[in-house]
């Protein structure tokens, strides 16, 4: 039993400081950001405007984007570059509800089809907007929109063993081929405009504070529930052994396991988490449109996991946090600054902080299951390709 | 026996016009004086004057008489008012200009300058145009180079009344070559259909157009199938009426021919500036198994630069295109062989992580373009040896830009297979390649390999931009739009093999282009996406998968 205990490698939080300063701040945040905003007099330096609680919603939800994706890449070595387009999916499903939502509220009064349809000049709801104004059948198709999209990609990527940089071009051109399809009006999804004017949420108000202080609260029970089932999943038998494939595949195979089956129901999981990341974005932004598709946005959903740190869960949170408060501050003050910054961090992250700024920390406590240096070799056997190519 | 009649007929016809109005003085020989005299009349004519002056003139034979006329219809013909002297002006005048470049009807050489205001303009209304165009046409006819009386046969034929029907006739039977024989026959028995002709007659004439691909004789042919609003058909013989159906059958036939073949090409070019940048791709990629994703990057440099270098030579535009290509591929190759030592080489084996790093290097680029250039769009000129379009025939026409790309990126492949193949450092970027271990036990710098082969593959990403420039207009987001693209190539083709890129792009250039009438753009992006990734199922090494132990490594 305690040999096994040893080997499955289950890091409890006590165990784990990394985790206890995550899930501690997480609290915090779920806690202090509504009292500040709701508690404290708006003339307090200690008050939380609307603004900002929106800002914090949006990085919650980002936060949980950054984890699926250090899920894969940092534990099976799956670089997608196109996971903005699950949480652009279930981005889309939830605002599909709340257009439904909106009902006779909206500028042309139909109670039936949102604006852009009547604006359009169609006559019936189509098909695929039937069941959308009922909260239980959105919630679900948050679920299986990207879960669905992400188990046909996944199980024809990896059964044909797409690998590498490979299956990232092909993730790239997935969110790419989705993003042409979204500008497009008779694909149905509101078209360049997308979805936005939404008035309620299950009848609360979204332009309230309270509502969005809840969402905030939501977000971050979310952000700490996935967190905590990642770990679960990365330290259970099968986490091992994804961490395994990302190691050495060929080997993994070899010895007997399904890599496809592992590497499939990982992505998959991850699709979900980053619908559920998008379906809580759309009611605090506000607005969902197909910009939300661009490959951009998947690369920047990267770095922040590798600027956080990768393979390590928490490190991607910090990382989603810092470059996207870095961001705020760019755009705001120095606009054209930011593309240079942003591309600077790509090359010096990956250049000079391999474990992000994780790494920096001295690590004693640092679990080595969390360690990706120790793959870094791994990786480059299986994907570097330069061994013989004709 | 025909010189004589060439000869003879403008004098028959000026002699025929001068009887009925102004007298034998005019039909003299066309002296540049007699010339001069006749345009001088042009001065204080009126409108029935102009067209019998205008008619003499054409009889008259004189050589500059296309040029005047020509220049009257352009509205560039004027006298000087102080000394009544008609002149040609280069070009009409503007709402803004005040002097006019003269030219001498006679020399046809610049006659210095003129104010406006010492200028009048000899007018001119609908009916003479016509007059006009067709004395031009007259005129052609008796050209003797035979391009300029097919051109001028075409020219009658877009109003075939009857006194232009009895030109061609008279035409046809004093003409040689074959080539305009064809076309006059074609304007009379276009002529025929419009007459109330026998059967015969008929038949004969739709014999006569099958196979012509203009599309006013599909519209004439059409025609005779017609009904009236009682159900009947206009033409009652029903061997025309089927003559005629078959013979539309026969245009559409060779019209939906030509119309592949015209989608080919496009597609061929626009593949060929895929292959151009999945080229440079996919040498970098089997040699050092890093993706560059800056290279699209790399190839609006090569764009801008041909922009640059356009306008650092306004006056010679012509060659400024020449200068660009190499300018670009040394712009663009020294560019990649400075990331490759600064950045990728320090990321060795880590292939992702290059990937990433050189995502950062592109975002760098756009926004170094951004802030130099702006964030608008630049228009590069097309010179004017590559502009133009080359007319095959009715169905069938291609724009010389196209075709010229569609050759440079062809010779720029023959070029990288021949450096490749024949030289020193093509063996040894091959080797490496192969086995970079052994490569290097044999005494190869696979160090030096690997930045030559970067710069090769960014200065030919470099090229490709130069290639593009002329195709759409230069911005910032130039690379974006095509890298995407230009991956799936590689994929397609098979990572590392410049002959899959070449079948891959050229495949991917025709789908888009047969694709799109039927779907649109985008939706025949996503088809070609979801098709690859079909494809990618049965053959995950793409169209050529590499062989021997280089395809155990995989």
């Amino acid at each position: 039993m305690t040999t096994r205990r040893r080997y499955t490698l289950w890091v409890s939080a006590r165990r784990d400081p990394g985790t206890r300063w995550f899930l501690g701040g997480l609290v915090l945040i779920g806690v202090a950001v509504p009292v500040l905003n709701l508690a404290v007099p708006a003339s307090s330096p200690f008050h939380v405007s609307s603004y900002g609680l929106t800002l914090i919603g949006k990085y919650l939800c980002y936060a949980l984007l950054a984890l699926a994706v250090d899920l894969i890449w940092g534990y099976c070595g799956i670089l997608s570059l196109g996971h903005a387009a699950f949480f652009a999916l279930g981005g889309y499903a939830m605002g599909m509800y709340l257009m439904r939502e909106i009902g006779p509220r909206g500028v042309y009064g139909n109670p039936i089809l949102p604006d852009f349809m009547v604006f359009l000049n169609w006559k019936k709801l189509p098909w695929f907007w039937y069941g959308f104004n009922h909260f239980g059948f959105a919630l679900l198709m948050m679920l299986l929109a990207p879960g669905l999209l992400g188990l046909a990609f996944g199980w024809f990527a990896f059964r044909s063993r797409v690998t590498g940089v490979y299956l990232s071009i092909i993730t790239q051109a997935l969110t790419y081929a989705l993003m042409l399809a979204f500008f497009r009006n008779d694909t149905g999804f509101g078209g360049n405009n997308g979805f936005t004017d939404f008035k309620d949420i299950l009848g609360f108000d979204l332009r309230s504070d309270g509502v969005h202080d809840v969402l905030v609260v939501i977000s971050a029970v979310v952000l700490g529930v996935s967190y905590l089932v990642c770990r679960k999943i990365v330290a259970s038998r099968a986490g091992r052994v994804i961490q395994a494939i990302r190691d050495s595949e060929t080997r993994t195979r070899f010895l007997g396991y399904r890599v496809e089956s592992f590497k499939l129901w990982v992505f998959v999981f991850s699709t979900v988490l980053a619908g559920i990341a998008g379906a809580l974005y759309v009611p605090q932004i506000g607005i969902i449109n197909p910009s939300e598709f661009s490959p951009i946005n998947s690369i920047e959903v990267v770095i922040w996991v590798a600027v956080g740190g990768r393979g390590t869960l928490y490190g991607a949170v910090a990382g989603a946090f810092l470059v996207n408060y870095a961001k705020t501050l760019f755009t705001t003050s120095f606009p054209d600054a930011w593309y240079y910054a942003l591309g600077a961090l790509f090359v010096l992250v990956t250049l000079l902080l391999p474990r992000g700024i994780i790494g920096l920390i001295p690590n004693r406590a640092r679990t080595r299951e969390a360690d990706p240096s120790s793959s870094r070799e791994g990786v480059g056997i299986k994907d570097g390709r330069y061994q013989p190519h004709s | 026996m025909r010189k004589f009649l060439l000869r003879i007929y403008p004098w028959v016809i000026a002699v025929l016009v001068s009887v009925g109005g102004q007298g034998l003085v005019y039909s003299l020989p066309s002296s540049d004086a007699q010339f001069l005299a006749k345009l001088g009349e042009l001065r204080d004519a009126t409108y029935a004057d102009k067209e019998k002056i205008i008619e003499e003139l054409g009889a008259s034979g004189h050589p500059n008489v296309r040029a005047v006329l020509r220049a009257m219809l352009e509205d560039r013909l004027y006298f000087r008012n102080n000394d009544q002297n008609i002149f040609l002006v280069k070009s009409a005048a503007q709402g803004d200009s005040t002097s006019l470049d003269l030219i001498d009807p006679l020399t046809l050489k610049g006659a210095g300058s003129a104010s406006i205001d010492n200028l009048t303009e000899i007018g001119i209304n609908n009916h003479l145009r016509r007059v006009c165009e067709t004395t031009l046409a007259r005129f052609g006819l008796s050209n003797p180079d035979a391009s300029v009386r097919l051109d001028a046969v075409k020219e009658i034929e877009k109003s075939l009344d009857e006194t232009n029907v009895a030109l061609l006739r008279e035409q046809q039977a004093v003409e040689t070559s074959s080539r305009v024989r064809k076309q006059i026959a074609i304007g009379l028995a276009l002529a025929a259909l419009n007459d109330q002709s026998d059967s015969k007659t008929l038949r004969a004439a739709i014999a006569t157009l099958r196979g012509n691909l203009d599309p006013a004789v599909r519209i004439k042919l059409e025609g005779l199938l017609e009904k009236s609003p009682d159900g009947s058909y206009l033409e009652s013989d029903a061997e025309v009426r089927a003559d005629a159906a078959a013979a539309i059958k026969s245009i559409d036939h060779w019209r939906t021919f030509f119309s592949s073949i015209e989608t080919l090409v496009f597609g061929l070019s626009e593949g060929s500036v895929l292959v151009l940048i999945a080229i440079g791709l996919a040498i970098t990629f089997g040699v050092m198994g890093v993706i560059n994703m800056a290279h699209g990057e790399l190839m609006m440099l090569g764009a801008y630069t041909t922009y640059v270098v356009q306008v650092a030579m306004p006056l010679h535009i012509g060659s400024s295109v020449l200068v660009a290509i190499p300018a670009a591929f040394i712009v663009s190759g020294l560019t990649g062989i400075l990331i490759e030592r600064t950045v990728i080489r320090v990321l060795y084996g880590r292939p992702l992580e290059t990937l990433l790093a050189t995502f950062g290097i592109s975002l760098i680029l756009q926004q170094l373009v951004r802030s130099i250039f702006t964030a608008l769009n630049r228009s590069v000129e097309t010179p004017a040896w590559m502009s133009g379009t080359l007319q095959v025939n009715d169905a069938l026409s291609m724009t010389y830009v196209r075709l010229y790309v569609l050759i440079f990126s062809l010779v720029v492949f023959a070029m990288l297979v021949l450096v490749l193949k024949f030289t020193r450092t093509g063996l040894e970027i091959r080797a490496v390649a192969q086995n970079r271990a052994m490569a290097r036990a044999m005494g190869v710098r696979s160090e030096w390999v690997d930045a030559m082969t970067f710069g090769l593959g960014s200065g030919i990403a470099g090229v490709a931009g130069v290639a593009l420039s002329q195709l759409t207009n230069v911005g910032p987001n130039l690379g974006q739009a095509y890298i995407i693209d230009s991956f799936l190539v590689v994929v397609f083709g098979g990572v590392g093999n410049i002959w899959g890129s070449l079948v891959g792009g050229m495949c991917m250039g025709i789908v888009d282009e047969l694709l799109e009438p039927y779907s649109g753009a985008v939706l025949a992006k996503i088809i070609v996406l979801v098709a690859l990734i079909l494809f990618i199922q049965r053959r995950p090494q793409g169209l050529f998968p590499p062989t021997g132990r280089a395809a155990e490594s995989q």
